[in-house]
């Protein structure tokens, strides 16, 4: 008798699937090393000068400018999502419970379009931020936030919000209270208990929420471009630019692959850096 | 037990925190609907008078018409294929050991963390080098793609959690593998299998960045509909366009949450 019965029909569909986005990104990696001839969408022969490109100035900018971002926003976005992530757990009120779980996840399927214009709403000079500042008399004139780093980062983090959330709270879920009960009947202060178990305890899911926010802000494309405006240069938007504007295709193929690389990089050393406080919580 | 003052306080300033970080959240939205009802075109704070002419013309604009229903044809489809091929995957590597298992789930669930406009680029180069074009089976296989992960995800956690005895049971009673598969696995995973495809949906719905690389102006859905009309026009359409998009997203989460718990699916509830 067969005794992994289907086996061949549940695999193959999903193994064409894989077929095709391996030959998706063979295709990049094709195109990142050809050469790019101007005013065509042949590419030429075989050459390293895409990647001898990258490092003028402006393009290494634009990488460090983006992990910068990156790491700014999975910082702040971590702050914020910790404390909503904790009352989600936390709460014994389960219509408490369901608000902060609807208002955190629906911004999730809202798409980067509509949670990026809102922002520009937000932002903008005649925006409701410069409004309501003015009118309490608190700025003279609008304060310039649309086209700045700081507005991205803002906008971004309110983006990545839900999966951090969603991640941390999947954590602080699975920790067991009795952890915490035993350390309370031992005379710990609640600050102590949070700092020396729940805290160490979640770190997976800190971990895995951080680089996640990591990974979706490198790949965010219309929140720096929208609300950057060309002034904040970062990789999806210099593919973007050199795809469609100059179609440039082999040039944004290697840019495009540096940037997978240097995003899969910061997620690996994340990990690593994370081991050692994971082994000291006894979670691995 | 009795609380001390200091335990107190730390509470409430615990709820304060919660309370204006959940206002964070909220803030965009809110802005977004009172700006939807402002009658002028240029954006203003507070409005100085009302109206609902930009919902009419979000409802009007052809290209939002088109990209709505260009949009939907992708999405039906690719959470349709998504759920096929993705549950059936899931139940495999669920239940037995291949060639090749862990490298094929490492490339499915790749799309995670590989930069969306890498497998935009990917698609289009892959398209324009064997001559596919840009139709609308592009666009679905990207999306296929993108949201394959979140799919296998959801019926993974369904088959934890299936009480496999009751397969056992049709099986000792001379029910063929089929039989069993039919009548007893599939109906038991339904639950999961309509929330992935609900959540597949809703994001394939919503997908942005690699649909930007692979959609034509034929078969451009309504994220990049509304990308084009933000960079063309200043007026409150979109904010109106948002406010629908918004209203109808919580809609369907809180009817998903109510039939299906959110908490569960997500795994976020205590065990």
């Amino acid at each position: 008798m067969n005794t992994r019965p289907f086996l061949g029909w549940f695999v193959s569909p999903a193994g064409l699937v894989a077929v095709g986005l391996i030959a998706a990104m063979l295709a990049v990696f094709q195109y990142s090393v050809r050469a790019y001839i101007p005013g065509t969408l042949e590419v030429g022969g075989f050459t390293w000068a895409n990647f001898e490109a990258m490092l003028r100035p402006l393009y290494a900018l634009a990488f460090w400018n983006t992990v910068l971002l990156c790491f700014e926003t999975a910082l702040f976005t971590l702050l914020l999502a910790y404390p909503l992530a904790y009352a989600l757990t936390r709460t014994n009120s389960s219509a408490l419970r369901s608000f902060i779980l609807i208002v955190s996840v629906t911004p999730l399927f809202l798409g980067e379009v509509v949670r990026t214009y809102s922002w520009m709403i937000v932002l903008g000079n005649n925006g409701f931020l410069n409004s309501l500042l003015l009118k309490l008399g608190l700025l003279d004139r609008p304060l310039q936030m649309m086209f700045t780093a700081g507005g991205v980062v803002a906008a971004l983090v309110h983006v990545t919000m839900p999966i951090m959330v969603i991640m941390l709270a999947a954590a602080l879920s699975h920790i067991d209270r009795n952890y915490e009960k035993a350390a309370e009947s031992l005379g710990a202060g609640p600050i102590r208990i949070f700092l020396t178990i729940t805290l160490p305890l979640s770190m997976p899911g800190i971990v895995a929420g951080f680089s996640t926010a990591f990974a979706w802000t490198f790949s965010a494309f219309a929140t720096p471009q929208l609300i950057g405006g060309g002034r904040v240069a970062t990789v999806s938007t210099l593919i973007y630019q050199l795809g469609f504007s100059s179609f440039n295709f082999p040039f944004a193929a290697s840019l495009s692959i540096i940037g997978l690389a240097l995003s899969l990089a910061v997620i690996a050393l994340l990990k690593k850096a994370a081991s050692p406080l994971e082994r000291m919580a006894g979670t691995t | 037990m009795k609380r001390s003052p200091a335990t107190l306080a730390l509470r409430w300033s615990g709820r304060v925190l919660v309370a204006v970080i959940l206002l964070f959240v909220l803030l965009p939205g809110v802005v977004v609907a009172i700006s939807a009802f402002n009658d002028r075109a240029i954006l203003q704070f507070p409005p100085q008078s009302w109206s609902l002419r930009w919902f009419w013309r979000a409802f009007s604009y052809a290209d939002f018409a088109k990209g709505f229903w260009n949009g939907l044809t992708v999405t039906v489809w690719a959470s349709s294929i998504a759920v096929v091929v993705g549950s059936a995957f899931a139940f495999a590597i669920h239940r037995y050991k291949f060639a090749l298992r862990d490298f094929l789930e490492g490339i499915l669930l790749s799309p995670l963390i590989i930069p969306h406009y890498t497998v935009g680029l990917g698609i289009l180069i892959l398209a324009s080098q064997t001559g596919i074009g840009r139709g609308f089976p592009l666009v679905i296989f990207a999306h296929v793609v993108m949201v394959l992960p979140f799919v296998m995800r959801s019926t993974y956690i369904s088959l934890e959690n299936l009480d496999t005895r009751l397969e056992l049971a049709a099986s000792s009673l001379g029910a063929t593998p089929l039989r069993i598969l039919f009548t007893v696995t599939i109906p038991l995973l339904i639950p999961g299998l309509l929330s992935g495809w609900l959540f597949a949906a809703i994001l394939s719905f919503n997908e942005f960045t690699a649909t930007l690389f692979v959609s034509s102006q034929a078969t451009q859905t309504l994220p990049v509909a509304m990308y084009n009309y933000v960079r063309e026009f200043a007026d409150p359409t979109l904010a109106a366009l948002s406010v629908i998009y918004i209203v109808v997203t919580a809609t369907l989460l809180t009817i998903a949450n109510s039939f299906l718990g959110l908490g569960k699916i997500l795994n976020v509830d205590a065990h």
